[in-house]
């Protein structure tokens, strides 16, 4: 299933692996087991690993490897990820207290899509997702594909503070803010599970390649999962 | 220990160690110095490992008070310094006592300069690292530039003899470089007309060159691609966005990004580029990816046979 691996340059101390054209949850798991080969196969020639959508950025220690070895490297771990495992992947439950009050675009997104908000929240919670990407800042986890008949443009102005923990969709990804910054995304809930805790093992409790699923749950469990209105 | 206190910031001043890596996979950035050769020799000066955390002064302008006798020294890009109105000199071991005052001027020829002290200064890493990278809130003290009224800290240590880097080691910091550049990502996005007219062009230095990306101003490069799909982003990366001015993308970049790129600056090249200031000239120069990989192991022979020398005084 990595017929299609092409591996580009990327400077003098990295490759880039592309494994697909589009992102997929097949991708996505594909990726995310290949990185796991890679840490081992490669060890201390290994400087960082950059997974995304259906790309894999391979940095390593110029005096220790050189392109050729990497490039080999990568090639025999893809090869060697089977296509059962390549499908499976861990799943993490996110808490989400869907509401109009801590949601705010969640009852115009309703609006513009004919039904009712709480119609959005089940198609947004029905569905697993794939974590396709870690990055814009630290802990922002880019999930896919949401369902078509939730997708929704970023907004024309972006907000100057959307909060920690805001559920969000933009198009057809969707995303827990990490900690308070400035975005674009239609805010339909809030999760009380911090995505980016310097202090906490593991620091994110996804990683590139998980399935995610959210679950909803009332304002009270929410305040009582640490969640903060 | 307590070491300087803080009176003037200068524009800005990062605590740097040589900065964190591993951890692009939750969407942190490197950081770590600008110049990892300027900082290497500060910390060299001072009997510091490699590890050690030093102070970069881009542009200039710190003023600080020791809190004990201390040895620093001083690299990077020329700018004058001072301990209490007595000028000192850059690349050398340098004594201070309790209570004297150590100013930086405004730099004069590169851009970014390298405050060592014995010992190195002391905080505690996040993610392995102690390097300042202000966009993510991570490392230095509270994740932030220095401040007028912070304190620094040191870890205790013993007093060296002092040392100088002889003046013909000395880097010079120029306002024209040629930066080499492996083609790669996207390159073939690009068509060879572009190709050409992005090495054959001279570019500016955009006032908004920084430590997330260099920007450049001049000739507009066309490809025939203006978005993909967000990729992880390499040290020295080259974007081309929609207005086709080329960003050098460096050590506080976004981990991953969905701009087309051209190719990758050379590493020991990026840190001559980031000595550049606003409105200096930058060309770039194709290599392949094996020459690249000699010069990258003659550029560390030729920086391991750089010797100090005792400090005559």
């Amino acid at each position: 299933m990595t017929k299609d691996l092409r591996i580009h340059s990327a400077g003098e101390a990295a490759l880039i692996a592309y494994f697909a054209d589009e992102a997929s949850p097949e991708v996505a798991a594909q990726i995310q087991a290949t990185a796991e080969r890679l840490r081992s196969a490669l060890g201390d020639m290994l400087v960082d690993l950059t997974p995304s959508y259906a790309s894999l950025l391979v940095a390593f220690d110029p005096y220790e490897t050189d392109q050729y070895f990497v490039q080999h490297t990568i090639r025999v771990a893809a090869q060697s990820v089977q296509a059962t495992e390549a499908t499976e992947g861990r799943l993490v439950e996110l808490p989400a207290y869907y509401h109009p009050d801590c949601g705010q675009d969640l009852i115009p997104l309703a609006k513009a899509k004919g039904m009712d908000w709480e119609e959005i929240v089940r198609i947004h919670s029905e569905r697993e997702y794939r974590v396709y990407a870690i990055g814009f800042a630290p802990g922002f986890a880019y999930l896919g594909d949401v369902d078509e008949r939730i997708a929704a443009p970023r907004l024309s102005t972006p907000r100057q503070a959307v909060p920690r923990g805001a559920v969000a969709i933009a198009d057809r990804q969707t995303a827990v803010y990490p900690a308070v910054s400035p975005g674009g995304w239609n805010l339909i809930g809030l999760s009380p599970l911090r995505m980016f805790d310097p202090a906490a093992d593991p620091t994110m409790p996804v990683g590139v390649g998980d399935r995610v699923r959210f679950v909803p749950v009332d304002r009270q469990s929410f305040l009582d999962a640490g969640g903060e209105l | 220990m307590k070491a300087f206190k803080v009176l003037q910031p200068g524009l800005l001043s990062l605590l740097h160690d040589r900065g964190r890596v591993g951890h692009a996979a939750l969407g942190l950035t490197t950081g770590g110095p600008a110049d990892p050769f300027a900082a290497s020799l500060a910390n060299q000066l001072v009997g510091n490992g490699d590890d050690a955390t030093t102070l970069e002064v881009s542009f200039g302008g710190l003023t600080v008070r020791a809190q004990q006798s201390l040895q620093i020294a001083v690299t990077g890009a020329e700018l004058p310094i001072t301990i209490n109105g007595t000028e000192q000199p850059q690349w050398t071991t340098l004594n201070i006592d309790e209570g004297q005052e150590l100013s930086l001027g405004f730099s004069e020829k590169g851009c970014r300069s390298y405050l060592a002290v014995r010992g190195g200064f002391a905080l505690d890493p996040q993610f392995g690292s102690t390097s300042t990278v202000v966009r993510e809130g991570i490392g230095g003290l509270s994740g932030q530039k220095l401040n007028a009224g912070d304190d620094l800290q040191v870890n205790p240590s013993e007093e060296i003899k002092g040392l100088t880097l002889p003046k013909a080691s000395r880097p010079t910091y120029a306002q024209h470089l040629t930066v080499r550049v492996i083609p790669g990502y996207q390159q073939a996005h690009f068509s060879r007309l572009q190709q050409r007219r992005f090495f054959g062009s001279e570019y500016e230095v955009s006032p908004r060159a920084d430590r997330m990306g260099y920007r450049l101003e001049g000739s507009v490069i066309d490809g025939d691609i203006t978005g993909i799909l967000s990729e992880g982003i390499a040290f020295g990366a080259i974007q081309i966005p929609a207005d086709g001015q080329p960003i050098v993308l460096l050590n506080d970049r976004q981990t991953i990004g969905g701009y087309p790129k051209i190719g990758c600056a050379l590493t020991s090249d990026c840190a001559r580029l980031m000595q550049l200031r606003p409105g200096d000239r930058v060309t770039f120069t194709p290599i392949s990816p094996e020459a690249a990989h000699n010069a990258v192991h003659l550029e560390r022979i030729y920086r391991r046979s750089i010797s100090l020398q005792a400090r005559d005084s």
